[in-house]
């Protein structure tokens, strides 16, 4: 698996209990989980090219 | 109505498990709370959450496993590893089971090695979350 897929995986699990923990509905913990697990993702793409022209 | 009445209830329900909220009783839902991740909120009727629990923090941990993360030992003379081996073990019954089967060893020449280690700890760290979450409800505080 990819890196990238690692962290779709990582992000998964950890918005999915994130979710569960906070919210009492369903509904609501699908909205929450949602919203979580897109910001890692957009945030780590946002990381991932901003430290592109900045190699370690 | 409907809503004052479900309010009420709710609040007795609250009343009932404060009241039952006894430090030994509360040190047994910790205790399983740790041990099988999860079955505490199912033990205390929060069945829909127990279960995602049950499967998702094990099913964490597993992956960290297949990933070829290392089970970090209690070792106080490296706070950094100290604190991992902490961390792998907030997830109870499942650590133990891959110590007895000599999983956890850890491969830091696999590419995913880093990657492993932190499913491991983090599945451990989120199940003491759970943990606390139990606890306020077995106290009757949500």
């Amino acid at each position: 698996m990819s890196h990238f897929g690692l962290m779709v995986l990582y992000a998964f699990f950890v918005s999915l209990t994130f979710a569960v923990l906070l919210r009492d509905t369903l509904r609501e913990q699908l909205k929450t989980g949602g919203m979580m697990l897109g910001a890692f993702i957009v945030v780590a793409y946002v990381f991932g090219w901003l430290m592109y022209p900045f190699p370690l | 109505m409907g809503s004052k009445s479900t309010t009420a209830g709710k609040a007795a329900a609250a009343d009932r498990q404060r009241e039952s909220a006894e430090p030994g009783r509360l040190a047994i839902v910790c205790a399983i709370s740790w041990l099988f991740p999860g079955l505490g909120h199912i033990l205390l009727g929060r069945w829909q959450k127990g279960i995602v629990f049950l499967v998702a923090l094990p099913l964490m941990f597993a992956v960290g496993l297949l990933l070829q993360g290392r089970l970090f030992p209690l070792d106080l003379s490296d706070p950094l590893v100290f604190l991992g081996g902490l961390a792998n073990r907030g997830i109870g019954a499942p650590y133990f089971v891959a110590r007895f089967m000599d999983a956890g060893i850890g491969d830091v020449t696999k590419v995913a090695y880093e990657s492993g280690n932190t499913f491991l700890m983090t599945a451990g760290l989120l199940n003491f979350l759970v943990i606390l979450d139990a606890l306020d409800i077995a106290m009757g505080r949500k």
